[in-house]
């Protein structure tokens, strides 16, 4: 079995060693195309890699176990923008007023809890109904959103306090606050799937449902904490973001669910579920943030990195259907 | 007729359903708001839906093969943008046959990718809505596209004429939707949609060439884009890069909606079309009736979900799902 190992090794090892490239091809690109007398692989600009990774990466933890429990969740970007309107929303109410600074803590529980119970709802959705979660999700994501635009039409909701915002830029042993959010979570997301039994379920349900039924293993709960997982993932990334930047659109998270499952895909975690892993995903996110980061140092504009994205996930999925087959020999249909 | 047993109804509420919503929707608007059901009104609704109807038309074609297709929105921008460039550099004669294949070229790329690589049709699709968004940004550089001469072309005809009192959006719509209706459901071709979708080994296996069929739908789908694209440009006669943003999810909701399952395999032009106008009734009445225009999104909401749950209650005989 000595090729398939080989392959194994390739695929886990792939996203680091696509990394490794981006990080030569923009360094010696950058020297004769950037602008700017920087280096790309300076200090500083790898620290902001992290910290504007956290957003994305924070939610693509979350859609690792939902994939690799073998749903999808389209809603993240919505739920995304609720939880940031109620972060900021919520500091300004009048029963909070006498709480001065302790108002931010409450905030912060208020839009995590709004977070969960929306990705509850469609966790229960799913598990009740019996309709797919793609299905399910696609809905929730246009209706979540129209919820968003009913709390304030098209104005943008702000508000500045100075405390949340030294909070959120404050940097930690040289890192930025958003950065050990991410570190956080994906730790934490770590540990849920390698080393509990809540994890080990997922895997398997999503691998071959039939089976974890067999097993006894009850598929419903497992679904909808998974969702509740992700909402209180989208959730806290709209907390750690809105808390620095104090002004949020209603347009704002869309299409994060593109993005989001973008790096997860990248990552190796399989659509059809029952594989993935979350430091692939976490290599995932930052080979997204990193092309987007590397384009924009040689002076290409947006359009080209949608393009590359784009082109790319074609690419890693056809070269993971290739290495598939050489493993498996498929049946030819 | 006292045979009639109470599981009998109810599946015929669930088959049925969709239609019975249409109704009840229509009803309920046109005693909250007496302009409801205005010859004008209804018109002015089926000819604004006429673009997302379109694009559904081909997109019934991908879902019902088994596939999905969220490059739509992409790609009626970029025919949109190209056929609004190529009118003042090369004429609309000319530049209406070039926008068509320069979209249907991109409609084979997926339909290669899709059908004879077997990749997945969700990953794919997503890619080319990030490839194509692109693509079409480099294409016009990021700038609105306009024609200089709004009032002396006959391109604003297909967006903005009438032929026999009826808009030609909907004429478009109409004979877009019986050609595809009747190649749907009385053709071979027809036929071998529905195989593929259903069960693609057995169909593998009773010798249709699968990988050719899903090329196909891909094709089709495309055309419906340019087709879309062309009533776009013509009707607004200048666009902004992100035109058709979103609109996949919309149009996936409008298919589903018609009862197209996600699986494949079954789903109708008719049942589309019906929750095409669903949709944009929907988001008329609400507004007739004087609430906020995103109030239409939570509604949709919740009748895609309530739509595809009673589908497949009454597949299985039972309204909660037998999920532990």
């Amino acid at each position: 079995m000595e090729t398939g190992k080989y392959s194994k090794y390739l695929k886990s090892g792939a996203i680091w060693g696509f990394i490794v490239l981006e990080l030569i091809f923009f360094t010696i690109a950058g020297e004769f195309l950037s602008l700017s007398d920087k280096a790309f692989m300076d200090a500083d600009n790898m620290l902001l890699l992290f910290k504007q990774s956290a957003p994305i990466g924070i939610i693509a933890m979350g859609m690792t176990i939902i994939m690799v429990n073998g749903n999808i969740d389209l809603s993240v970007g919505a739920i995304y923008a609720i939880c940031a309107i109620v972060l900021l929303d919520s500091m300004t109410w009048p029963m909070f007023a006498t709480l001065g600074d302790g108002v931010i803590p409450v905030a912060w529980a208020l839009a995590l809890l709004v977070g969960v119970l929306l990705g509850a709802l469609n966790g229960l959705i799913v598990w009740k109904t019996g309709v797919d979660a793609f299905i399910v999700t696609l809905g929730s994501m246009l209706g979540y959103r129209g919820l968003v635009f009913m709390y304030n039409g098209e104005q943008p909701t702000s508000h500045l306090n100075w405390t949340l915002v030294d909070f959120a830029e404050a940097q930690f042993l040289g890192l930025h606050t958003p950065t050990w959010f991410l570190l956080i979570a994906t730790t934490a997301i770590w540990f849920l799937m390698n080393r509990t039994v809540h994890g080990r379920n997922a895997y398997a349900i999503g691998n071959n449902r039939e089976a974890a039924v067999n097993a006894g293993i009850r598929v419903g709960p497992h679904i909808m904490i998974n969702f509740m997982i992700i909402g209180f993932l989208s959730a806290l990334s709209a907390v750690v973001f809105y808390s620095e930047s104090g002004s949020v659109n209603p347009n704002d998270g869309e299409l994060y669910e593109l993005w989001v499952i973008t790096a997860v895909v990248l990552g190796g975690t399989k659509l059809t579920g029952g594989a993935g892993s979350i430091v692939g995903t976490f290599g995932g996110v930052l080979a997204i943030q990193l092309l987007r980061k590397g384009l924009s140092h040689i002076g290409a504009d947006t359009s080209t990195v949608n393009l590359v994205i784009g082109l790319i996930l074609i690419a890693v999925l056809f070269l993971d259907r290739q290495l598939n087959i050489k493993g498996k020999e498929e049946l030819k249909v | 007729m006292g045979g009639v047993t109470k599981a009998q109804i109810g599946s015929f509420l669930a088959r049925q359903g969709i239609l019975i919503a249409f109704a009840l929707f229509m009803i309920g608007f046109a005693l909250a708001n007496g302009r409801f059901l205005d010859p004008d009104n209804i018109m002015g609704v089926i000819r604004s839906s006429a673009i997302l109807g379109v694009m559904a038309l081909g997109v019934t074609f991908v879902v019902i093969s088994g596939n999905l297709d969220l490059s739509v929105g992409s790609m009626m921008s970029f025919s949109t943008i190209v056929v609004l460039d190529l009118h003042d550099k090369i004429g609309p004669t000319m530049a209406i046959p070039l926008m068509f294949s320069m979209t249907l070229c991109l409609g084979a790329f997926v339909g290669f990718l899709v059908g004879y690589l077997k990749l997945n049709s969700l990953i794919v699709t997503l890619g080319m809505l990030s490839a194509i968004h692109g693509l079409t940004l480099t294409y016009s550089g990021g700038k609105n596209m306009d024609i200089i001469d709004k009032e002396g072309t006959w391109f604003s005809v297909f967006g903005q004429g009438s032929a026999l009192g009826i808009p030609v959006p909907i004429l478009i719509f109409v004979l877009l939707a019986a050609f595809l209706g009747i190649l749907l459901s009385k053709t071979p071709f027809g036929r071998k949609v529905y195989a593929v979708g259903g069960n693609g080994v057995a169909s593998t296996f009773s010798g249709i060439r699968r990988p050719r069929v899903v090329f196909m739908c891909y094709i089709l789908s495309a055309f419906c884009v340019a087709t879309a694209g062309l009533i776009q440009a013509s009707r607004s006669l200048g666009s902004q890069n992100t035109v058709g943003q979103g609109l996949e999810l919309e149009v996936l909701a409008a298919v589903i909606l018609g009862g197209a399952s996600l699986l494949g395999g079954s789903g109708t032009i008719f049942k589309t079309v019906i929750g095409v106008l669903i949709l944009g009734f929907i988001q008329n009445g609400l507004l007739l009736v004087g609430l906020q225009f995103y109030v239409q999104f939570v509604v949709t909401w919740v009748i895609i979900i309530l739509a595809v749950w009673l589908d497949i209650a009454a597949k299985r005989g039972k309204l909660w799902s037998p999920i532990a």
